[in-house]
């Protein structure tokens, strides 16, 4: 145990902050992040914060029965997320991206239905909203959004539209690197010069095992080169330069000149998920020395120096994410299940008639079942 | 009715049996097993340093080295198709798929490769490979953490499926699928996981070598005799048809319940035997119905009973729907009541 925490120390990860590795010259250069971006992200991360420990502590209340804390990645998150349109463009998360699916405008009761065993998925529109359900299989939608990209560029029929190609950007740890259908992934889009971001939130562990036994090679950006894939490597913890890094990736793609590859390197502050021990693979000094500063923090202090708002303005952002954290809660607590008939209607947009027989059948025992139930 | 007996019967232990879980048991048999067998190798996501995500294989790491009990990086097919290279080199790797729905990604080597390179090698290059697949539903858990793979897997050519009820099955019949020179896919109903039960492991047998798994581990099990009506079951739905069977009771209907345990190879002789006894019989499982075990199980009877059944072979499934999210699941998996319809169905029927 203690050989595998040792090797997953931050001496590699400190060592990433800031500088980008992976070659980048090919990515466009944009302009620098506003005062006023500083501002939405500080409101948007504290928000997520709030939301974040609240859902931790609703899974102790019995409130949800499990949760999967990002605690740590709100920069890399939000960062990522406020460089995309999701008017235009589409994002698929995996099941941890809370702050891209909260910055993305998604609604935070029909998000925490999915933790809350309502509905797999979510109950958000994802046609509408433009961001893909809740994907829980490691790596599941990165080729669905190599295959919306596609379909960016047929639509257009070739001809780059004057406001550039609307862009996928799909969501992926390190573990999911692993999977076989993210090299697919890459090698289409490359291929297909399909304009797509990947964005991977290289957090240091994959439930319990760490980037060094995961990611050959300690990066996944890295790989990039074998795609013909620019590939940067940011900070993860350093919210403006992830919001800097994905601009650059999502310009790129936009222009039509393919897939880009953004790494951000952060760290999983908390257990995998409400059910993990992460006491069985790393002890609480590995976490504090791994971690790095913490992103909202270091955004705090990087607004005051630059003077973008006043301590009082910013206290008052995180207020507000507190107070949002209570609404969201008593949502939470409101949501009802849904009729089992959704069960059966939501199969197929055209049920088969054995469905129709079964669900027949399941709505005749359930009201036997209640009339016995009242004698 | 060879094989079907209560797994025990017949054998002396001599060491007081032991207090488990199913995943007690399951931890202890495969430490016995990596003891026995130098050749054997623990491999999968989380399975080192954590122990898995259900801590099935906590501890193996320490005691048996971090080269026979080790992670991988998160790619199932990679899992499987790794596994099947070990197997060529002489090796019996015990891979774990972290949850049911998660085997789909590795259904590509499972399927074109691990079921037929017995076959495609003229029986040169065996698979005893046994991919442990924590199943089945109920707890409340997310999207593909509950799914029921028996029958694609049950389909494959070259495969063998089998799933424990409780400690002392999950015990043998992992021994026992371990000492095997083929493919199994051994799925362990994780919502019994937590469950204890008393388990006679073979060190604890002072019966000269006569071994509980060799003995106790082919075929079906009847887990609750009856004279009125079989109920099939496997894996997690045997507790819940036990459970049906004392409520029966209750209304003086005496009630078999029928682990099947070996989904592939079904256990043929042990339903006739079970079915021509009671004439009746009701097939449980958590899958959708369509294609599903069920079918089968049902068709098995019919060509074995035919003559002898009072009524045709109900089913009461799943439904022919995604497994839904832990607010439905209680709709979704065969209840207390809706095994009890099917039940008074088959008690009703009158011949049209
Ligand atoms: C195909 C698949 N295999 C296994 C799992 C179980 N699982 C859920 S999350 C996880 C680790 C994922 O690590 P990473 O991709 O680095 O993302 P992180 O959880 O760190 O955000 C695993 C093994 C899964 N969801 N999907």
């Amino acid at each position: 145990m203690q050989t595998s925490v040792q090797r997953t120390t931050t001496r590699g990860r400190a060592g990433l902050a800031g500088a980008p590795r992976a070659p980048l010259a090919e990515l466009p250069a944009v302009e620098p992040v506003t005062g006023n971006e500083l501002v939405e992200l500080y409101r948007l991360m504290t928000a997520v914060r709030h939301l974040d420990l609240a859902a931790i502590s609703w899974q102790r209340q019995g409130i949800v029965p499990a949760y999967a804390p990002e605690l740590g990645q709100e920069a890399a998150q939000v960062g990522s997320a406020l460089a995309v349109d999701p008017k235009r463009d589409f994002v698929f998360p995996t099941y941890r991206e809370l702050g891209v699916a909260l910055a993305c405008g998604v609604d935070m009761v029909e998000y925490m239905s999915t933790h809350k065993a309502t509905w797999h998925g979510g109950l958000w529109n994802p046609a509408e909203t433009h961001v893909a359900p809740i994907q829980a299989v490691v790596a599941g939608s990165v080729l669905h959004a190599v295959g919306w990209a596609h379909g960016q560029t047929l639509e257009a029929q070739g001809e780059l539209p004057a406001d550039g190609y609307n862009i996928a950007v799909t969501y992926l740890g390190d573990g999911a690197s692993s999977q076989g259908d993210v090299h697919e992934a890459m090698n289409f889009a490359a291929v297909f010069n399909a304009p797509v971001v990947f964005f991977v939130q290289n957090n240091g562990w994959a439930i319990s095992v760490p980037t060094e036994k995961q990611v050959a090679g300690g990066s996944v950006a890295t790989r990039g080169a074998g795609y013909g894939i620019p590939a940067i490597q940011v900070d993860g913890n350093d919210a403006p330069a992830v919001l800097t890094a994905t601009r650059r990736a999502v310009a790129h793609a936009r222009a039509g000149h393919g897939p880009a590859i953004v790494e951000a390197m952060t760290y999983r502050r908390g257990p995998h998920a409400t059910s993990d021990d992460p006491g069985r693979y790393r002890s609480l000094e590995d976490e504090r020395a791994d971690a790095g500063a913490d992103p909202i923090a270091r955004l705090r202090e990087g607004i005051l120096t630059a003077g973008a708002a006043t301590a009082a303005e910013l206290d008052a952002a995180d207020a507000a994410g507190a107070a949002e954290a209570e609404r969201v809660r008593a949502g939470v607590i409101d949501l009802r299940p849904r009729p089992g008939t959704e069960m059966f209607d939501l199969v197929f947009q055209e049920p088969t008639d054995e469905l129709q027989r079964q669900k027949a059948n399941w709505q005749e025992e359930t009201e036997l079942r209640e009339e016995s139930d009242h004698e | 009715m060879g094989g079907t007996e209560t797994m025990m019967a017949g054998t002396a232990a001599s060491a007081a049996p032991l207090e488990l879980s199913l995943q007690g048991a399951l931890n202890l048999a495969l430490d016995e097993i990596l003891a026995e067998d130098p050749k054997a190798l623990v491999l999968g996501e989380d399975v080192g340093t954590l122990g898995g995500v259900f801590r099935v294989t906590s501890g193996l790491a320490g005691k048996h080295g971090a080269a026979r009990v080790f992670d991988t990086p998160l790619a199932e097919s990679g899992i499987l198709g790794m596994s099947i290279g070990l197997a060529m080199a002489g090796f019996h790797p015990i891979p774990e798929v972290q949850f049911d729905g998660f085997a789909y990604p590795a259904v590509n080597q499972i399927v074109c490769q691990l079921g037929r390179m017995n076959y495609r090698s003229r029986g040169t290059l065996p698979m005893p490979v046994t991919l442990r697949v924590p199943s089945f539903g109920g707890i409340r858990a997310p999207e593909h953490h509950g799914e029921s793979l028996e029958a694609l897997f049950a389909h494959v050519p070259g495969l063998k499926v089998v799933s424990p009820a409780d400690p002392q099955q999950g015990y043998t019949l992992l021994k026992a699928a371990a000492r095997m020179p083929d493919p199994v896919i051994f799925m362990e109903p994780k919502s019994r996981y937590w469950q204890k039960g008393q388990v006679i492991t073979e060190s604890g047998l002072d019966d000269g070598g006569k071994s509980p798994v060799a003995d106790g581990a082919a075929g079906a099990r009847i887990a609750r005799p009856g004279r009125h009506l079989t109920l099939v079951a496997w894996g997690a739905m045997v507790a819940r048809c036990l459970q049906v069977a004392e409520l029966a009771a209750e209304d003086g209907i005496d009630v078999e319940v029928l682990d099947l345990r070996w989904l592939k190879p079904i256990h043929a002789d042990a339903l006739a035997a079970s079915v021509g006894k009671t004439r009746r019989a009701v097939v449980v499982h958590e899958a959708p119905r369509t294609s599903g075990l069920g079918a089968e199980v049902a068709q098995i009877i019919t060509e074995r009973c035919f003559g002898t059944l009072k009524a045709p072979v109900e089913r009461v499934t799943g439904f022919d729907v995604p497994y839904p999210s832990g607010d439905l699941e209680d709709e979704y998996i065969p209840n207390i009541d809706r095994i009890l319809f099917g039940i008074q169905r088959v008690l009703e029927y009158k011949r049209g």
